[in-house]
């Protein structure tokens, strides 16, 4: 075991699949930083740090730095990947789908079925989400209930830095388009990670982070450790909860959910994505089909308000879902009847 | 064409105010009391304030993510810019969009931008609607020498030629987009004039860092543009950052000395103020009033966002038109 950074799990998964297979090539807008600058190449290594010191050691051709133009980052991140590579491709922020979203939607979810089975596209589509740094509307937007949405694609939101280790190598190595969810907040976030190289998380496996009878909370990113906050603060008074983290929202683990709730009875899903057509409300649909008959409760999401995400700290606070709000939606759901 | 001493003071003014507000930013930043991503238009006033110097009301702007400069000569309220980078319930956005969203509509700023190339389509379509108007309005895409390589600029421009929107480009080559180098990103021709002019544009070219080049540029530029049935034309402003592409980036990719090296040769304040004085135009006592009553505004401006009341959570629910 090491331990590392989140980000350190992410650049050190990608240096050490890029040493095993030489296919695995990186793309992105200031991946290398410093091109075509007094100061050279290697000025940043990635705004978030997560491929410094891989243009050193893999060179310009397998790690490359693009112009601003995220619809031809993820075009060519297709044709890498129908011709061969295994490409990473970021996007700084998980708002630029915006931007590139037919080369996802229409191009690279689409190929293996459209194409009738005959091809692989093995391409991960890195980028940061998530609320907390008052990056206001166009920097601070979730995209996995978007994502999740299309059919063709998987999605990973890895929450501990184990997990983006196993689930990115799964990622790398697998022969799907992958799109790979980092949590901005949860970059400087320290935690233990198998040393081994070939460690892996298969997709479709959640994870249970807390284990209790009453209640079953999912989650998944940075509001999975509220949750955890939660469950302790609960277990403190007798109560208990399933903490369960997603890691996929596509494929995703509905066994785990349901085991758990039909012991519990009782659900909340706590969702960084605004609430219609969301994670939240898809889980609980799926609950309501599924396990009716254990429900002891209306299963019950706990989302941010309809609105894009606001500026100032105190819009963003009240904006995004807390400790006291998941807190007092668990408390619902166990008062009910 | 010489400019009267009221112009003369108004525009130096107006780019003093920008530098100001930008140095104290810099600095309040620094405390942590700031909130989000700020990016300093510091340097480039020259050409803020060169092209909006011609404009009115009327003709509309479309700003980047780094949009303070753009903002303040298109007449955007200091305090209330000031207030919305704070955050503050005050603020010209009541504090939903921060730095890189800031809006005034009415003085025909149609909004700085977080997305990168996001500005130039959306000025094609002001541009049109100057066009069906046909009073000589114009509209005004500022993009940077990074947002040239995205597919929405390439569109923009060639919708705009095939329309024949009364529409601007006016590119701000500062070499850097983030931290990469101009000469690296922008392929071929190092030039991004030359590829507006590809799409069938007439273009110009001027110093970024020499107010008098950007306004008789620009001059040029409006002449032609609001001549009905002329269509859109482009301008590349070779210019300056003087902070990094964010506050709180390293710069690494800056060589030994050059920001000092900018400072003392490619400031448009300095260079103004030398050239005015020079020529007798204004005096040093001239400027020095106007450097005094410009950071008697910024401390103002500061002083009221400080003290001025903050959102309530009840606010986030405010301007939708529907809530779950
Ligand atoms: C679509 C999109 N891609 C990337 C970014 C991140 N980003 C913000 S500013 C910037 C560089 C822009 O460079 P340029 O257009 O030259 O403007 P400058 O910063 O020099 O003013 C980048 C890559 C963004 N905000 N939006
Ligand atoms: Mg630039």
């Amino acid at each position: 075991m090491a331990r590392m950074m989140y980000r350190e799990a992410v650049l050190s998964t990608i240096a050490e699949e890029m040493e095993r297979d030489p296919n695995v090539v990186v793309l992105g807008e200031d991946v290398v930083g410093g091109n075509g600058t007094a100061g050279g190449p290697e000025a940043i290594g990635g705004i978030w740090s997560t491929s410094a010191g891989l243009y050193g050691k893999f060179g310009g051709d397998r790690v490359i730095d693009t112009p601003i133009s995220e619809s031809a980052i993820v075009g060519a991140a297709a044709g890498l990947a129908l011709s061969g590579k295994r490409p990473v491709a970021e996007l700084m922020f998980a708002d630029f789908i915006g931007v590139s979203l037919d080369q996802i939607w229409n191009q690279i979810a689409k190929f293996r079925y459209m194409f009738g089975g005959k091809t692989k596209c093995p391409a991960v589509i890195r980028m940061a989400w998530g609320a907390g740094y008052n990056a206001a509307a166009q920097h601070s937007q979730a995209a996995h209930q978007i994502l999740t949405g299309m059919p063709g694609l998987k999605v990973v939101m890895p929450s501990t830095p184990a997990d983006v280790k196993g689930l990115l190598r799964t990622a790398i190595r697998d022969d799907d388009p992958v799109i790979f969810l980092e949590h901005k907040a949860l970059y400087g976030v320290k935690g233990e990670v198998p040393d081994d190289k070939d460690f892996m998380i298969p997709f479709g496996h959640a994870r249970l982070s807390r284990a209790g009878n009453d209640v079953t909370i999912v989650s998944t990113g940075l509001l999975l450790g509220f949750c955890e906050a939660v469950a302790d603060k609960l277990a403190a008074e007798g109560i208990g909860c399933d903490v369960i983290d997603l890691r996929t929202t596509s494929p995703i683990d509905e066994e785990a959910i349901l085991d758990s709730v039909e012991v519990t009875g009782r659900l909340v899903v706590v969702d960084e994505a605004p609430p219609r057509c969301s994670l939240a409300n898809d889980i609980c649909a799926m609950v309501a089909e599924k396990a009716f008959a254990s429900l002891k409760a209306p299963p019950l999401g706990v989302n941010p308000p309809h609105t894009p995400v606001p500026f100032a700290r105190e819009l963003e606070t009240a904006y995004l879902p807390s400790i006291p709000k998941i807190e007092a939606a668990v408390r619902k759901v166990l008062s009910y009847r | 064409m010489q400019l009267s001493r009221e112009e003369l003071l108004r525009a130096y003014r107006q780019m003093k105010v920008i530098r100001e507000f930008e140095e104290r930013l810099h600095i309040d930043i620094q405390t942590g009391e700031i909130a989000g991503f700020t990016h300093l238009y510091c340097g480039q006033e020259a050409v803020a304030v060169g092209v909006c110097e011609h404009l009115s009301t009327e003709d509309k702007i479309v700003s980047t993510h780094r949009g303070h400069g753009h903002c303040l000569a298109k007449g955007c309220d200091v305090n209330g810019m000031m207030a919305e980078i704070w955050g503050s319930r005050d603020g010209l956005c009541k504090g939903k969009g921060g730095s890189m969203h800031i809006a005034d509509v009415d003085k025909g700023m149609l909004g700085a931008n977080g997305i990168v190339g996001a500005g130039a389509p959306i000025a094609v379509g002001a541009g049109i609607a100057a066009k069906i108007d046909a009073k000589g309005h114009v509209a005004i895409a500022f993009s940077g020498d990074g947002a040239c390589n995205q597919g929405t600029t390439f569109e923009a421009m060639n919708m705009a030629v095939v329309t024949k929107a009364a529409c601007i480009f006016v590119f701000e080559n500062n070499h850097y987009s983030e931290h990469t180098g101009f000469e690296y990103a922008v392929g071929t021709q190092k030039d991004i004039a030359s590829r507006a002019e590809a799409f069938g544009m007439k273009v110009w070219r001027g110093d970024g860092t020499d107010f008098f080049s950007v306004f008789e540029t620009m001059r040029e530029v409006l002449d032609y543009v609001r001549v009905p049935g002329n269509g859109p034309a482009a301008v590349e402003f070779d210019t300056e950052r003087f902070f990094g592409h964010f506050e709180g980036d390293p710069q690494r990719y800056r060589g030994p000395g050059e920001l000092d090296r900018i400072r003392e040769t490619r400031d448009c304040i300095k260079k103004f103020r030398a050239s005015v004085t020079g020529a007798g135009l204004l005096t040093d006592a001239d400027i020095d009033a106007v450097d005094a009553d410009v950071m008697e505004a910024i401390e103002t401006a500061v002083a009221k966002a400080k003290a001025a009341p903050r959102p309530t959570p009840e606010d986030v629910l405010e301007d939708v038109y529907i809530s779950y």
